[in-house]
C-alpha cells in the first residue's frame, strides 16, 4: 500500500513559505504602484483641473433675502412694514477664545445669559463660517461702543437687517398676526432654499396665511471669499423678489373706533365688522391685546410668560377662537326656521305667564328678560324679537324639533368654520342629534330643544360667526365668505360664492323690521342707541350665561362678582333698506346686550357718517 | 543569562555556540520595526494637527492613546509564542461569543451596533478579532501538515467565515473585509495550491452574476451600485469623494503648505482627521508627502515579511505574514477610497487616523510581530 507522506517537513514548510512571501510581495508591490499611480495621476497630471475646483469651492453662493410684503388697510394706511434692525453677530471659527470674547463683550454692552443661550441654539444649525446673531435691536450707542472696540475684537460684527414692524402695534394685533424667528418644526416645512437667509416668518394670523405670498423669492449672490472664509467681493448677484403687498379690507378708523370702545372701559371682547353683501371684514378686535412688535425678534421669556400668564388671556383672539352661547342674538334666524318650517306665523300669538313648561314636565323655563308687567300676555313674533321674549322661543324650538333647527341655521355658518383668510378660526357648535349621540353618547332631549330656543345649552358660536349669520340676515339669505384681504400685489382676489338661503321675502321682512324695532321702538331691548340717527338699523341684543343660575332662582347681578357676570351680546346691520355694515358685538361679562349695542352706534356712525351727513357707501 | 535560558543549551556547548543577545532582544524589541513605527505615529500627530483644525485637545487625546498602545505593545512582546498558540484557540472562542452577543447586548451608534459594555467601559469585540482570527487559523494550520489538504482548507473557511459575517451583519464592512483577509492571508501563506486559489476566485465571479440577478432586491442593486460609482449621489455619498479629489488634486506635488489647505481648513472635507486624513497630508503636503509616507509604510510591511521569514515556528511564521500583509490592506484600502480608486468602506488611516481603539489593535499586532521577532532561537543555521 502507498502512504502520502504526512509527517511535517519544518524545512519544506519554510520554502513554500518563503516562495509564497515573495508572490505576495510582488502582488503587494504592484498594488502599491498603482496607489502611486493613482496619486500621481490626481496630484501631478490632473493638478489643474482640482486646482481650479479647490478654487471654486472658495467662491461661495450666498442667499439674498426678499424684502417682505407690506399691508395696508383698505385706505392705504400702513399696517406692517420692514424696518431696519442692528444686530450683533459672531463668526465662532474667526473667534480664538470664545469665552473671553463674551467676556469683553459683556463689559461693554448688556448681554444677559439668555442671550446666550440663544446664540448657542442658533450656532447649533449653521453653515461653518456663517455669522450668527447674538442680540437684536442694537441701540444707536451700543452699535458705536462695538465699532470703536471692533478692532480688539475679531469675529465680532455688526449686521443690518430688516425685521417687521407693527407701526399700530396692539390695535391690530389679533386681526393681523405676527411674524417671529423660524423655529425647529417650521424648518422641517419649509424650503430651506427659499428661506435661506430669511430669519422671521408668518405664526399666526394674516401674517401666517398669507405667508408664501409675503414671503418672496430669494435672491442670491457669488462672492468671493479667502481661505478664511472673509467676503472679499461680490461677483455676480440675482436680486430677489420681494413678497407682494396686501391691501386689506379691514379700514383702519373703524378697527380704532372699535378698540377704542372696546379697551378704553378696559373690556375684555370682540368686535367683528363686516361689509355684508361681499363678506369684507371692515375691523376684528380683540380686547385685551398685545405690541406684537415683542414676538418679531424672539419675545423674552419674562414677557411671554406675563402674556401667557395673564387672566384676561391677551394673546386669545376672542374673534375667531371665542366660543360663546349666542343667546338671543339667535332669535332672528331662529325665527326664520319657524317662519320658513310654518310653526309660527306673523300673527301667532302665544300665551305668556313669564315661564315656560313642557308638556308632562314640571321644570319650570324661566323668561330671562321678563320684567314684571313686562311682555304682557299675549306675544308674536314681532314682540318676541323686540322685547326678547324667551317664552315664545321656547314653545318655538320645541316645535320645530333639533333637526329643523339644526339644518336651517347651518347655513348661516353656525357649526362650522367660515373660512376667513386668517388661521387658528375655531368652528362654534351647532348641536345636533348625530353630534351628541356621537360626542356625549346620548340621545337628544327635549328639553335641550327648548334651550336652543335662546341660544343656549350647548349651542357656541364665534363672533365672526355671529357677525356672518347677522350679515346672510341683513342681505335677506345672501351669505358670504368673511375676507380680510382686498388685494395681493395689486390683484383684487376673487370672493368664493356660497348658495344663498332661500325663504320667503315676507318672513325676511318680519324678521327684519322686528330687529328694525329693536333700535327704533320704545320697548326695543337696544332703543337707547337710536336717538339722533340719520338712519335706520336693526340689531338683536343678547345674553350669555357665564354660570348656571338655578332655573327658579332671582337674578341679582350686584351679588355676582364682575368676572361671573353674564357676557353681553349685539349684533346689527345698518342702513336697514341697503345694509353696508353689519357688526357682531361681545363685551365679556357685559351683563347684557342692550348695555353693550352703543359700540355699534359708534362704528355705524363712523362708516355711514362725514361731518354728520350719510355717505354712500 | 538566566538561569532557565540557561538550561536550555545544548549541555555542554561553549557560550560561543549561542547567539550574541543584546538589550533590544532581552527587551523583546525589535529596533528597527519600533524606530519605523515611532517615526510614522510622530508623522501622523503632524498631520493630525492640521486635520483636526489646530485642536491640541485632539492631539493630547491621540497622544495618551498612543502612549497606552505603546506601552501595549511592549507587553505583548514579552509573552512567548508557544503561550501565544496555546491561547489562540482559546481566545477564538472568546471573541465569538463577544460578538454573537452584540446584536443582542450590544450598544450602538450611527446605526450600527458594534460595542459591548462591560462595567461602564465599552470595547468593540471585532477589534479583538483582527488579531484573534490569524492566530487562531494559524494555530490550526501549524499543527497539520503544509500545505494543507481540502478539509483543512474548508475547515479554515469555516473559521474565518464566523467572524467575517457576524461583523458584516453589525453592518461593519471595514472591519469585516480586514478580518476575512487577515484569515485568508494565513491560508494563502500556509501554501495552499495557486490551482485552488484560482479555482475559488473563478468559482466566486461565477456566482456573483446570478446573484446579482436573481437574488438581490432593487434597493440592495442600487445601494452596492452607489458604492462603487459615488459621484452618481454628489449631494450623498458623493459629496465626500469629490471634495477628497478635490484636496488631493489641489494640493501638486509641492502641497499648498502645513495648515494652510483650503479643503481642509474650511471645512470642506468631511470627516478630515478621521478616515479621510490622508487628503488633508496630499493637498497640504504634496506628493513628496505621500510618497514619504507610502515609503514608511513600504519599510514597516518589509520588515514584517522579513520577520516572518525568519520566525522559528511555523505559527509564528503564519502570524507575522498575515499581521504584516492586513497591514498593507488597511493602507491600501484606506488610500485607494480617499482617492476615487475604491468604494467609501470605513477603514482609517493606520496609525495616522484619529481613533484610539484601532492604535491599540494594531500595536498590540505589532507587539506580536516584536514576540516572535525576539523569540529565542534553539538553534542557528
Amino acid at each position: 500500500m502507498l502512504y502520502t507522506v504526512t509527517l511535517k517537513d519544518p524545512y519544506a514548510e519554510k520554502r513554500i513559505f518563503a516562495a509564497r512571501v515573495i508572490a505576495v510581495s510582488l502582488i503587494v508591490a504592484a498594488l502599491l504602484l498603482l496607489l502611486v499611480w493613482r496619486y500621481f495621476s490626481l496630484q501631478i497630471l490632473d493638478h489643474e483641473i482640482y486646482q481650479t475646483q479647490s478654487e471654486r469651492n472658495r467662491v461661495q453662493l450666498q442667499p439674498v433675502p426678499p424684502k417682505r410684503g407690506l399691508i395696508y388697510d383698505r385706505n392705504g394706511v400702513l399696517l406692517a412694514e420692514n424696518i431696519p434692525s442692528y444686530s450683533l453677530v459672531l463668526v465662532k471659527e474667526q473667534i480664538a477664545d470664545f469665552d473671553q470674547t463674551i467676556a469683553a463683550l459683556r463689559s461693554l454692552i448688556v448681554l444677559n445669559d439668555d442671550h446666550i443661550v440663544r446664540f448657542e441654539k442658533r450656532q447649533a444649525r449653521r453653515r461653518p463660517y456663517q455669522a450668527v446673531p447674538l442680540k437684536f435691536k442694537l441701540t444707536e450707542e451700543e452699535i458705536a461702543i462695538i465699532s470703536v472696540n471692533r478692532n480688539r475684537l475679531p469675529g465680532v460684527d455688526v449686521d443690518a437687517q430688516l425685521v417687521r414692524y407693527y407701526p399700530h402695534g396692539e390695535m391690530f394685533a389679533h386681526a393681523l398676526g405676527y411674524v417671529g424667528r423660524i423655529n425647529e418644526r417650521e424648518l422641517l416645512e419649509i424650503d430651506p432654499v427659499s428661506y435661506s437667509g430669511t430669519y422671521e416668518i408668518g405664526k399666526i394670523g394674516l401674517e401666517k396665511y398669507y405667508e408664501t405670498t409675503l414671503h418672496g423669492e430669494v435672491g442670491y449672490q457669488n462672492v468671493e471669499t479667502n481661505a478664511r472664509g472673509r467676503v472679499l467681493r461680490v461677483l455676480e448677484r440675482t436680486d430677489p423678489e420681494p413678497g407682494a403687498d396686501l391691501i386689506l379690507n379691514l379700514d383702519a378708523k373703524l378697527q380704532k373706533v372699535a378698540y377704542d370702545a372696546l379697551s378704553s372701559a378696559g373690556d375684555r371682547g370682540a368686535v367683528v365688522v363686516m361689509n355684508p353683501k361681499t363678506g369684507a371684514v371692515l375691523a376684528l378686535v380683540s380686547t385685551p391685546s398685545f405690541d406684537t412688535n415683542l414676538f418679531v425678534t424672539g419675545i423674552s421669556n419674562s414677557d411671554y410668560g406675563e402674556l401667557r400668564d395673564s387672566l384676561d388671556l391677551p394673546l386669545f383672539n376672542r374673534a375667531l377662537q371665542g366660543q360663546y352661547p349666542p343667546g338671543s342674538t339667535l332669535k332672528p334666524m331662529l325665527g326664520m326656521a319657524g317662519l320658513h318650517y310654518g310653526v309660527v306665523t306673523k300673527e301667532m300669538e302665544l300665551y305668556d305667564p313669564g315661564w315656560y313648561k313642557l308638556p308632562n314636565d314640571d321644570r319650570r323655563y324661566r323668561d330671562w328678560n321678563w320684567k314684571r308687567g313686562g311682555h304682557g300676555a299675549r306675544v308674536d313674533m314681532d314682540m318676541a324679537i323686540v322685547e326678547s321674549c324667551d317664552v315664545y322661543f321656547y314653545d318655538m324650538a320645541y316645535r320645530l324639533g333639533i333637526d329643523h333647527i339644526h339644518d336651517y341655521l347651518h347655513p348661516f355658518g353656525l357649526g362650522h368654520v367660515t373660512g376667513i383668510d386668517s388661521t387658528h378660526e375655531r368652528s362654534g357648535l351647532l348641536p345636533s342629534r348625530d353630534w351628541k349621540r356621537k360626542m356625549k353618547r346620548a340621545p337628544w332631549f327635549p328639553g335641550e330643544t327648548v334651550n336652543m330656543g335662546i341660544g343656549q345649552g350647548y349651542m357656541l358660536a364665534t363672533p365672526l360667526q355671529l357677525a356672518v349669520a347677522i350679515s346672510a340676515v341683513a342681505t335677506r339669505g345672501q351669505v358670504t365668505v368673511p375676507r380680510m384681504v382686498q388685494s395681493v400685489g395689486g390683484v383684487r382676489l376673487t370672493v368664493p360664492e356660497l348658495p344663498p338661503i332661500r325663504s320667503k321675502a315676507e318672513h325676511w321682512d318680519v324678521i327684519i323690521n322686528a330687529m328694525e324695532r329693536v333700535v327704533h321702538s320704545v320697548r326695543g331691548t337696544a332703543h337707547r342707541i337710536a336717538k339722533g340717527a340719520p338712519y335706520k338699523m336693526a340689531g338683536k341684543t343678547g345674553t350669555a350665561q357665564v354660570i348656571s343660575i338655578a332655573m327658579d332662582e332671582e337674578y341679582d347681578a350686584e351679588q355676582i362678582e364682575k368676572r361671573k357676570r353674564d357676557h353681553g351680546l349685539f349684533v346689527a346691520f345698518a342702513p336697514v333698506d341697503d345694509p353696508t355694515i353689519a357688526v357682531a358685538i361681545i363685551v365679556e361679562n357685559g351683563e347684557h346686550g342692550g348695555w353693550v349695542s352703543p359700540i355699534a352706534r359708534k362704528l355705524f356712525d363712523a362708516y355711514l357718517l362725514e361731518d354728520g351727513q350719510l355717505v354712500d357707501r | 543569562m538566566s538561569g532557565s535560558e540557561f538550561v536550555r543549551q545544548m549541555p555542554g556547548a561553549s557560550p560561543e555556540l549561542s547567539r550574541k543577545v543584546g538589550l533590544d532582544q532581552r527587551l523583546h524589541i525589535d529596533l528597527p520595526l519600533l524606530s519605523l513605527l515611532l517615526v510614522l505615529t510622530g508623522y501622523g500627530l503632524i498631520v493630525l494637527y492640521s486635520a483636526s483644525g489646530q485642536s491640541i485637545e485632539t492631539l493630547h487625546r491621540q497622544g495618551r492613546f498612543l502612549l497606552i498602545a505603546y506601552v501595549g505593545m511592549l507587553v505583548v512582546a514579552q509573552v512567548d509564542v508557544e503561550r501565544i498558540k496555546r491561547l489562540a484557540p482559546w481566545a477564538y472562542l472568546l471573541g465569538a461569543l463577544l460578538l454573537l452577543c452584540v446584536p443582542y447586548f450590544g450598544v450602538g451608534a450611527k446605526g450600527a451596533q458594534r460595542w459591548l459594555s462591560l462595567g461602564g467601559f465599552r470595547f468593540q469585540p471585532s477589534e479583538l478579532m483582527k488579531l484573534v482570527l490569524p492566530m487562531a487559523v494559524a494555530w490550526y494550520l501549524s499543527n497539520r501538515t503544509l500545505p494543507p489538504r481540502l478539509k483543512l482548507i474548508f475547515a479554515s473557511l469555516v473559521i474565518i467565515a464566523i467572524p467575517t459575517v457576524l461583523i458584516a451583519r453589525q453592518p461593519d464592512l471595514g472591519t469585516s473585509i480586514l478580518i476575512a483577509a487577515s484569515g485568508l492571508f494565513v491560508l494563502f501563506l500556509s501554501g495552499i495550491s495557486w490551482k485552488f486559489i484560482f479555482g475559488a476566485a473563478g468559482m466566486a465571479v461565477l456566482a456573483a452574476f446570478p446573484m446579482w440577478r436573481y437574488t438581490l432586491h432593487d434597493y440592495q442593486r442600487q445601494r452596492i451600485l452607489t458604492l462603487l460609482n459615488p459621484e452618481s449621489d454628489k449631494l450623498g455619498a458623493g459629496w465626500n469623494i469629490i471634495q477628497s479629489k478635490t484636496a488631493i488634486g489641489s494640493g501638486g506635488f509641492e502641497g499648498k503648505g502645513w495648515l494652510n489647505g483650503t479643503q481642509s481648513q474650511l471645512d470642506f472635507l468631511p470627516e478630515s482627521h478621521t478616515d479621510f486624513i490622508i487628503a488633508v497630508l496630499a493637498e497640504e503636503g504634496g506628493l513628496r508627502n505621500v510618497l514619504l509616507l507610502l515609503l514608511i509604510y513600504i519599510l514597516i510591511i518589509a520588515r514584517g515579511l522579513w520577520i516572518s521569514l525568519n520566525a522559528q515556528h511555523c505559527f509564528g511564521r503564519l502570524l507575522a505574514g498575515s499581521i504584516t500583509l492586513t497591514f498593507f490592506v488597511y493602507v491600501f484600502v484606506n488610500m485607494g477610497m480617499v482617492s476615487g480608486l475604491l468604494p467609501i468602506v470605513g477603514v482609517p488611516l493606520p496609525l495616522v487616523s484619529q481613533g484610539g481603539t484601532s492604535l491599540v489593535t494594531l500595536l498590540a499586532g505589532f507587539g506580536l510581530l516584536m514576540a516572535i521577532s525576539t523569540e529565542k532561537r534553539i538553534m542557528d543555521q
